[in-house]
């Protein structure tokens, strides 16, 4: 029997045109379209909750809504309302429109009010701020003032055993950690508790804190609602230097990146992709136990991007991601010099021109002041 | 070619003879250092006396306290990622019970350091500072240092004396500003000055 095969779907988004297989969301096409051009990065949509190795995950935050402004080929109607693209699939001539649609970046700044509701602002105290997904989100989509004057909502600290500190306050109830939970035991025993403002993840979390792999679920967390507790106030990320390595280990892949101050390990994470989504989870003996250089086989600086925070400070050449920012300027800013004038050889003209130029010049500054 | 009318012609004529006495040019000249003795003087007997330098001046460094003498500093290392000297490094540590009339936050700088060689006295860790917790004092210097040991200041040197509170009649950019508007408008002449930012 011949396999069948199946075509490939055409979907326009902010006028770039890629082809991807059925059953892809426009949140993966648009991943899609940057991971082909660097250049394009900035037209995927954000994820607060969506996961790509977590089933199951997105949907919740809302941070990705795009326009789809045509359905399909057979039926161009634009969608009434804005869609969630992580877990819309694409159709076969869709047209989705992102940045271009003013009204999805206008809608973008009313997510960002609304998952800072009840997120406190204690960023100087937290120990996610400088890899927070939600300060990157709010930085680049939210407006700078708060609206709100009622009251967040506050929890008490909680330990989830003797690694893992859940901060329930900072919490923005992205299911992240639930569907870690679920991938790696068939026995959760933690979940959302109650309903609405209400709603905290639970405290039979404790419970599956037994797993080898728990500690993941830090990795998972956009937010700084579940830290490492043998990192708890060590140092600030930006101070940190990044490191990938790997170990032989009879439980996980072993895969990590090091975080050193000076010459001593403080962190261990798991390698986060260009969406910081840890494709291979570690298991706790290497994220917690081994923090002695000697216990991995470095193999090299961790890539951080420019406009990461993480990169102050560290001047290796090859250790930062540097594009050619001024150039892309100056390119972006080209204008083509008036030319037009005809010259001018006569020495009493320049003279004249010179004086009134120098003249003109000093009112301008004059006026400014 | 002409640039200015101010150019004068130069003349090689001989001096009459009362020229070639010097005597009256000479005693022109201690004329007019006689008159500056008894003027009033320029200059000021540095370092016995110093000057007031306005209130944007900026000298040595400061870690505020709030208004119950708590610590505003919270290590968050903004100042530290913020200086372009790579002057100030910091050690957080958690505030444990019975902490909370020392320190504002559940986190505060148990070690912070700044190397008054390195700092450049910008005033970026001012702006960058979230908690208005370091400020650069308009009305003292860092002192004259002699030894190596004297170069690298800890908290003891940093933090504000209760007893002693810095005051200052702005403390935000904005505030600053606006009273200078107001001053210039003759709207206000004298400026309360306050403890707390």
């Amino acid at each position: 029997m011949e396999a069948i095969e199946t075509p490939l779907l055409k979907v326009t988004i902010d006028g770039i045109e890629i082809s991807v297989p059925p059953g892809t969301t426009i949140m993966n096409a648009a991943r899609k379209i940057a991971e082909a051009d660097p250049e394009q990065h900035d037209k995927v949509p954000p994820a607060m909750c969506y996961y790509e190795p977590l089933k199951a995950s997105g949907g919740k935050c809302r941070a990705c809504l795009v326009k789809v402004a045509a359905g399909s080929e057979k039926d161009p109607r634009p969608m009434p309302k804005l869609v969630p693209s992580c877990i819309t699939q694409v159709q076969d001539g869709m047209i989705v429109e992102n940045t271009t649609n003013p009204a999805v970046l206008e809608t973008r700044k009313g997510i960002v009010e609304f998952l800072l509701l009840n997120h406190p602002l204690d960023c100087p105290i937290c120990d996610q701020a400088g890899e927070c997904y939600l300060q990157d989100f709010s930085y680049e989509h939210g407006v700078v003032d708060t609206r709100t004057q009622e009251e967040r909502r506050t929890f008490e600290k909680h330990d989830l055993g003797p690694y893992i500190q859940l901060h329930m306050t900072r919490c923005i109830l992205c299911y992240r950690c639930v569907y870690t939970a679920d991938q790696i035991t068939n026995k959760r025993v933690h979940g959302v508790l109650n309903r609405g403002d209400h709603a905290e993840i639970s405290t039979y979390i404790e419970k599956a804190i037994d797993n080898d792999f728990s500690g993941n679920v830090i990795d998972v967390c956009p937010v700084g609602a579940l830290t490492d507790k043998t990192y708890r106030f060590k140092n600030r990320v930006w101070f940190t230097k990044p490191v990938d390595a790997h170990r032989d280990c009879e439980k996980c892949s072993g895969k990590v990146t090091l975080w050193y101050r000076g010459e001593e390990v403080i962190r261990v994470t798991g390698r986060k992709n260009m969406w910081g989504e840890v494709k291979e989870f570690i298991c706790n003996t290497c994220r917690f136990e081994k923090k002695e250089t000697r216990d991995w086989t470095i193999e090299g600086p961790t890539r951080i991007e420019r406009s990461s925070v993480i990169s102050a400070n560290k001047y290796g050449k090859n250790l930062i991601a540097k594009p050619d920012f001024a150039l892309k300027l100056a390119k972006s800013q080209y204008k083509k010099i008036d030319d037009s004038r005809p010259y001018i050889t006569d020495d009493q003209t320049i003279r004249q021109l010179s004086i009134e130029n120098n003249k003109l010049a000093n009112e301008r500054s004059l006026a400014s002041d | 070619m002409q640039l200015t009318n101010r150019s004068k012609q130069v003349s090689n004529k001989t001096m009459t003879f009362s020229e070639s006495l010097f005597l009256p040019a000479i005693a022109k000249g201690l004329a007019i250092t006689l008159k500056h003795f008894f003027s009033k003087k320029v200059t000021i007997q540095y370092p016995e006396v110093k000057r007031y330098l306005g209130p944007v001046f900026r000298g040595r460094h400061i870690l505020k306290r709030d208004e119950q003498g708590r610590e505003r500093c919270t290590a968050c290392g903004l100042c530290a990622v913020a200086c372009p000297a790579e002057a100030i490094s910091m050690i957080a540590e958690e505030r444990t019970k019975g902490e909370e009339h020392l320190y504002r936050e559940e986190k505060y700088a148990a070690v912070y350091e700044i190397n008054m060689l390195r700092c450049i006295f910008c005033g970026l860790c001012e702006e960058a500072c979230p908690k208005q917790a370091i400020y650069l004092r308009h009305d003292e210097f860092v002192p004259v240092f002699t030894e190596r040991d004297q170069v690298i200041w800890g908290k003891d040197l940093l933090v504000e004396d209760m007893n002693n509170r810095y005051k200052r009649e702005a403390w935000t950019k904005e505030e600053a500003r606006q009273l200078d508007q107001l001053k210039a408008s003759g709207k206000v002449t004298t400026v309360e000055t306050r403890a707390i930012p």
